[in-house]
């Protein structure tokens, strides 16, 4: 069943109804539902081991669902795998270029495996390498290339058949900074140069700001789902951290007369209020404590994902990672097949 | 239009002011399909130029065994040959060990792919995976050919005249064995994740496989669980074709040749060439399928 007429045209870009996948006794996706309207950069933030990717697997036809079902451009994932395919670009998490050829022959080998009109590849190559910056670079062999290298012509390679979806697994994962920013404005000039529709696994929440749309993933299920902005303004509270001789009593001081719970935090007594700067001149006024410096910080996505799952998602993933651990040593020890 | 787009230096035109260039992916077709298969073909092709150490490195174990073993063994099995050179008695087989080594190690690029992440490239494109390992087939098939040519090219020093028929018959042979054991390795290598497993298994079948297969030796006159053995083995039905065709083109007494090339019998029965060769396509094909059907299977 598509949702709409066999091009997919005026369908979503992705609609995800129900999604379920799991692994043995491991609930990896626990029924997923959301819609990505086309041209929207929609982003999956979550700590690893949340689902992430194996929601993407799914949407990409690389797994399938256990149950619940899934429309990437108007095409079912299991029903009309060939349809998703040509119609959807990948880049993954770990390298799937050849090493061994060069960048050009490599975007050559997609456009033929994908079937591009043989005059359009060229011109198509030059296009999508020059948007990454690697059209000079096209005849060097891709095992000298630099890993924010790799990842932009993976970019460009996804990029070779025009998809109408493009899907970004940790696009940023393991580069320096400066080579993450650089990333990034490829994918915005990429939204506002071809129709396409992008999305997203991403577990920096900085990146994840300039997405249109965010899902939170926490556990295999989607705790949030909003714009950036909208999220941060659910928290409804924004930061404040004061430094004051003695925290232990400005912290009692803030309890007795303001009722505010405070913690410190890297050396300073932080709290969150409503309308915090307005809150700043009540408290210099009021404050029996004498108060060294001030700040006041809006809620940043790292707060709104301490609001809906109870953890920084910096925790989430030592949890993760220990969860995986402690399953890992049970499989070891024969404990669990 | 071409010429136009290539003299553009980057970063002269801002990308922007172009007009983005949309292509579309057509639905499957026969057509799509021989593209994908002729583009996995020329990779494996490409690779295999680029590296020049594969080149050398799968030619040393057949030389050794034919300059080595062929001149350190002359002198005690001088007696048995008839005055032929031991080179030129184990020419053949190497004609067919150079093929038997180059084509597992194609074959074993799909561990690598797996390894390396590029498989996945090729799973999600939209075309069959039988299209994927039939390119891998025919590019393995073809880059153990341009092996054996190498070692066509060295007839005249182990005393094989230059003939235009035998050259072409060995080599068409060759392809063939080619393609027979790539997509026996292919078989194999879809099921391992790992590299060193490969190796392994590749030690394992391809060492025994070719030191039975009578590339060394006549296949006659063996004890008996040798025999079995060696009828058992594929590899035999490839060696002795490939000896009868150099043989066929040698100067030498026909009690040499008697002795030298005694042909493979069933319970006496002396098979006919076309029967072996019959037999490594029919193999050939068959384990292609099993390939096929084996990675259609995988995610």
């Amino acid at each position: 069943m598509s949702l709409t007429d066999a091009n997919g045209a005026g369908a979503p870009a992705i609609a995800v109804r129900d999604l379920v996948k799991t692994f043995g006794e491991v609930r990896a996706v626990r029924g997923v539902n959301f819609e990505v309207p086309m041209g929207e950069v929609f982003g999956f933030l979550g700590p690893n081991g949340a689902g992430k990717t194996t929601t993407i697997n799914m949407l990409c036809t690389l797994a399938k669902p256990t149950s619940g079902e899934a429309w990437v451009a108007g095409h079912d994932v299991v029903r009309e795998r060939d349809d998703v395919r040509r119609n959807i670009g990948l880049v993954f998490q770990d390298p799937t270029l050849d090493g061994y050829l060069t960048a050009e022959q490599n975007l050559k080998l997609h456009a033929e495996l994908y079937g591009v009109q043989s005059n359009l590849v060229r011109p198509r190559m030059q296009q999508v390498m020059e948007m990454v910056g690697l059209w000079d670079r096209k005849d060097s062999v891709v095992a000298t290339f630099s890993g924010g290298m790799r990842r932009r012509l993976e970019i460009a390679r996804g990029l070779m058949h025009s998809p109408r979806v493009l899907f970004l697994d940790e696009p940023t994962i393991g580069l320096d900074p400066q080579t993450r920013r650089s990333i990034w404005d490829y994918i915005r000039e990429l939204k506002e140069r071809e129709e396409i529709t992008i999305f997203m696994t991403t577990h920096y929440m900085d990146e994840a700001e300039w997405c249109d749309r965010i899902a939170i993933m926490d556990h295999g299920e989607i705790v949030a789902l909003d714009s950036p902005e909208a999220l941060k303004g659910g928290v409804g509270k924004d930061r404040v951290t004061i430094q004051t001789d003695d925290n232990e009593a400005a912290i009692a001081a803030l309890a007795r007369q303001f009722g505010i719970e405070a913690q410190v935090s890297e050396g300073a007594v932080a709290f969150g209020v409503p309308a915090g700067e307005q809150f700043v001149p009540q408290l210099f006024a009021e404050f029996e404590l004498p108060i060294r410096s001030v700040s006041v910080s809006r809620p940043t996505l790292d707060d709104v994902f301490m609001s809906y799952t109870g953890s920084t998602i910096r925790d989430a993933e030592e949890d993760s990672s220990k969860h995986r651990n402690r399953v890992m040593m049970q499989m070891m020890s024969g404990g669990r097949r | 239009m071409s010429t136009t787009v290539g003299q553009t230096t980057p970063g002269t035109t801002p990308p922007a002011q172009r007009e983005v260039v949309r292509v579309s992916v057509p639905k499957r077709s026969i057509n799509s399909e021989l593209r994908a298969i002729k583009i996995v073909w020329l990779r494996e092709v490409i690779r295999y130029r680029s590296d020049r150490l594969r080149m050398l490195t799968t030619l040393v174990q057949p030389l050794l065994f034919l300059f080595v073993l062929g001149s350190g063994l002359q002198s005690l099995a001088s007696a048995g040959t008839h005055g032929v050179n031991l080179k030129t008695f184990i020419y053949p087989g190497i004609l067919c060990i150079v093929v038997l080594f180059t084509a597992m190690f194609s074959a074993a690029s799909i561990v690598w792919d797996r390894e390396f992440g590029f498989l996945r490239e090729m799973m999600v494109a939209p075309v069959r995976r039988s299209s994927i390992v039939i390119g891998k087939c025919l590019g393995g098939a073809t880059v153990a050919g341009l092996q054996g040519v190498i070692v066509i090219c060295l007839a005249g020093v182990v005393h094989v005249p230059y003939n235009a028929v035998m050259i072409i018959e060995v080599f068409l042979l060759q392809l063939l064995l080619a393609f027979t054991i790539t997509a026996f390795g292919v078989m194999i290598a879809v099921r391992i994740k790992q590299m060193q497993s490969f190796m392994g298994v590749m030690q394992m079948i391809v060492t025994p496989m070719f030191f039975i297969s009578g590339a060394l030796f006549p296949a006659n006159g063996l004890p008996g669980w040798l025999t079995v053995l060696n009828r058992l083995d594929p590899l035999t039905y490839a060696v002795d074709p490939m000896r009868r065709i150099v043989f066929s083109h040698l100067h030498i007494s026909a009690l040499a040749k008697h002795a030298l090339n005694p042909g493979v019998t069933w319970w006496g029965w002396h098979v006919p060439t076309l029967v072996e060769v019959a037999m490594v396509a029919a193999l050939g094909l068959a384990m292609l399928a099993v390939a096929i059907w084996e990675f259609s299977a995988t995610d």
